[in-house]
């Protein structure tokens, strides 16, 4: 009886051992990779959120400021624009991208000889980086003697936009040059989307008289729409935070046409040294993410059916 | 019978006139696929053409495509105007040293993730996860001042450290990782492997499609970050090939046949890579959708 018991009690506690030894080995996995990925990427968001409660220019002694940063926001007249110029590339983005990137995938996904070379073609400007994409898509667009101007003035424009250089025409050309870079890759995710598809669906539809545009409608749309809704996502994130394509084709300019918020984040942190502010500003950047992703989320019950 | 032969009549007629819908179709689409291969690549062709011209001959319209006489030149006048053979190095070396850490420390963890049972896995990955959502911008400013108290800024070791350990390679490993049927590795672990010994000898030589992936989107976003560098380099001697290029630029505004040239300098590196590896880059987001 004594005997079973201590024998019970040290199968238990070799089990316990055996179940330690079984972590820590599960943790040796994820360390080496958990380390910096805390060090460098969890711990700076914390701090993040600390950061906005206070003044600090990087140099002189910190002190607290409670709200100071979030009503500064309501007097900078900057944030305001910022803001505003966000909002507008990101509504003349991502439904542009979307479309253009859902037409392409269903162009593409008919037995087409040389479909490998048009889905690369279009998906190149995705890998070139952002600064030789700039300026060359600025100097096509040059207004004074810029092949593009040239073109249109052959065709009869007398006097066409001045594209990055005029206040009006600077967000379009961005929101131009985005669309054109991004396209290909939202393309992609389309296209295995659409691949993905069983035939049998469009047989059976086509056995029942639809027509294409009842199948695209009723077949391929709603099959597209997980796809649809994890695109509308990740492209309304990536928009939001806009700020390389921004920086190296206008630099927020012409004056402060085409300022976005993250660009004004970079200048307030890293050209004035208001890091209290800046992070306010970030902070609301991210809550305004925050927001529109969960209400994407609860969209998803309505339009996407996982089956 | 008669009856017969009228439907097969229409079913003829039918038939034909679809195949030439489907033809017309067909001619259409390639109209369009042309074109717009031609709007999409355009800018590149062009960049290649003013590259070869003098400076003066740059706008000159209508655009002459070949230039009669290519002035190869420029390409060789780029190295003398600024250090573009140590930019070469700097952006080389980081992205060797990042894209071999991320290899090694994501395929690592995600294997735990994937295949393995432990306490607070969820949770750990649920914090992976959400961080891929939250923007960088709105923690770059901790991160750079944590790397100034550090004494790291202006420095390759800052880059270095901020770009290695990302949650996107963790989660394209796992991605991949669960598709390899468990009853394999509870072979192994009858044969007495380790964990460790499934990683390296069952887990790495099958996913060699995930680890090209990797590579790839690695690779690509070092090569072509501009803000990392942006913000913590600042000596001349350290500084990457876009950084480079944007100085460049700056410097020689005017110089529009040399800008293209060094551009398109910039580009060779990232366009062998794609060109050699697409077939995975293109599988990559089909099978994971994220941004590198």
């Amino acid at each position: 009886m004594e005997t079973a018991e201590l024998t019970n009690n040290t199968s238990s506690i070799s089990a316990q051992q055996r179940k330690r030894k079984h972590n820590l080995t599960c943790y040796s996995f994820i360390l080496p990779n958990f380390l910096g990925f805390a060090i460098f990427t969890l711990i700076p968001m914390v701090f993040s959120l600390v950061l906005a409660f206070l003044h600090w220019d990087g140099a002189n002694k910190i002190s607290f400021a409670g709200l100071d940063n979030f009503k500064q926001l309501l007097e900078d007249d900057t944030f305001r624009i910022a803001l505003l110029n966000t909002f507008y590339y990101v509504i003349g983005t991502v439904p542009l991208t979307m479309l253009v990137s859902l037409g392409l995938a269903l162009l593409l996904n008919q037995p087409l000889v040389g479909r490998n070379f048009f889905r690369t073609a279009y998906f190149f400007p995705y890998v070139a980086s952002l600064v030789a994409v700039a300026v060359v898509w600025n100097m096509l667009f040059y207004p004074a003697a810029g092949p593009v101007n040239e073109f249109l003035r052959m065709l009869g424009v007398t006097e066409p936009p001045r594209w990055s250089a005029s206040v009006d025409w600077a967000m379009p050309t961005v929101i131009m040059a985005s669309v054109w870079r991004y396209m290909g890759y939202y393309m992609v995710i389309y296209l295995a989307a659409l691949q993905g598809i069983p035939s049998q669906l469009y047989e059976a539809a086509a056995l029942d008289g639809a027509n294409g545009w009842q199948r695209f409608r009723y077949i391929t749309l709603p099959m597209l729409a997980p796809a649809t809704f994890f695109i509308s996502i990740m492209l309304t994130i990536t928009s939001f935070k806009v700020f390389d394509l921004i920086m190296v084709m206008t630099n927020g300019g012409p004056g402060r046409a085409t300022n976005v918020l993250v660009l004004h984040t970079y200048n307030i942190a890293f050209r004035q040294f208001r890091f209290g502010y800046s992070s306010a500003i970030a902070m609301v950047l991210f809550l305004i993410v925050l927001i529109i992703t969960i209400v994407q989320f609860r969209m998803e019950d309505r339009w996407v059916d996982y089956q | 019978m008669q009856n017969l032969s009228v439907q097969n009549d229409t079913k003829n007629r039918e038939d034909s006139s679809y195949r030439l819908k489907l033809w017309i179709g067909r001619i259409l689409s390639y109209i369009f696929l042309i074109a717009l291969a031609a709007i999409m690549l355009l800018p590149f062709f062009w960049m290649l053409s003013s590259s070869l011209k003098l400076e003066k001959d740059v706008f000159r319209f209508p655009i002459e495509w070949i230039p009669a006489n290519p002035l190869w030149s420029n390409y060789a006048t780029i190295w003398t105007r600024i250090p573009f053979l140590t930019f070469f190095a700097n952006s080389t070396k980081l992205t060797v040293i990042i894209t071999f850490l991320q290899l090694a420390t994501s395929s690592f963890a995600a294997y735990a993730f994937a295949k393995l049972d432990f306490k607070g896995r969820d949770t750990l990955f649920l914090a992976y996860v959400a961080s891929i959502a939250i923007p960088w911008q709105a923690y770059m400013v901790p991160q750079f001042i944590m790397m100034r108290k550090m004494g790291l800024v202006d420095t390759h070791l800052s880059l270095i450290l901020l770009q290695a350990f990302t949650a996107f390679g963790v989660f394209l490993m796992r991605q991949f990782f669960i598709s390899i049927p468990n009853e394999l590795l509870d072979a192994a672990r009858i044969d007495g492997l380790s964990e460790y010994g499934i990683y390296f000898k069952i887990m790495l030589p099958l996913s060699k499609p995930a680890l090209a992936t990797l590579t790839l989107f690695s690779a690509v976003f070092v090569w072509n970050d501009f803000m990392g560098p942006l913000i913590y380099l600042n000596s001349q001697s350290l500084k990457t090939i876009q950084l480079g290029l944007r100085m460049f630029i700056q410097q020689y505004a005017a110089d529009y046949n040399l800008i293209m040239a060094a551009s398109l300098v910039s580009l060779i590196p990232v366009i062998v890579l794609f060109l050699a590896f697409q077939r995975f880059f293109i599988e990559g987001i089909a099978s994971t959708g994220i941004h590198g």
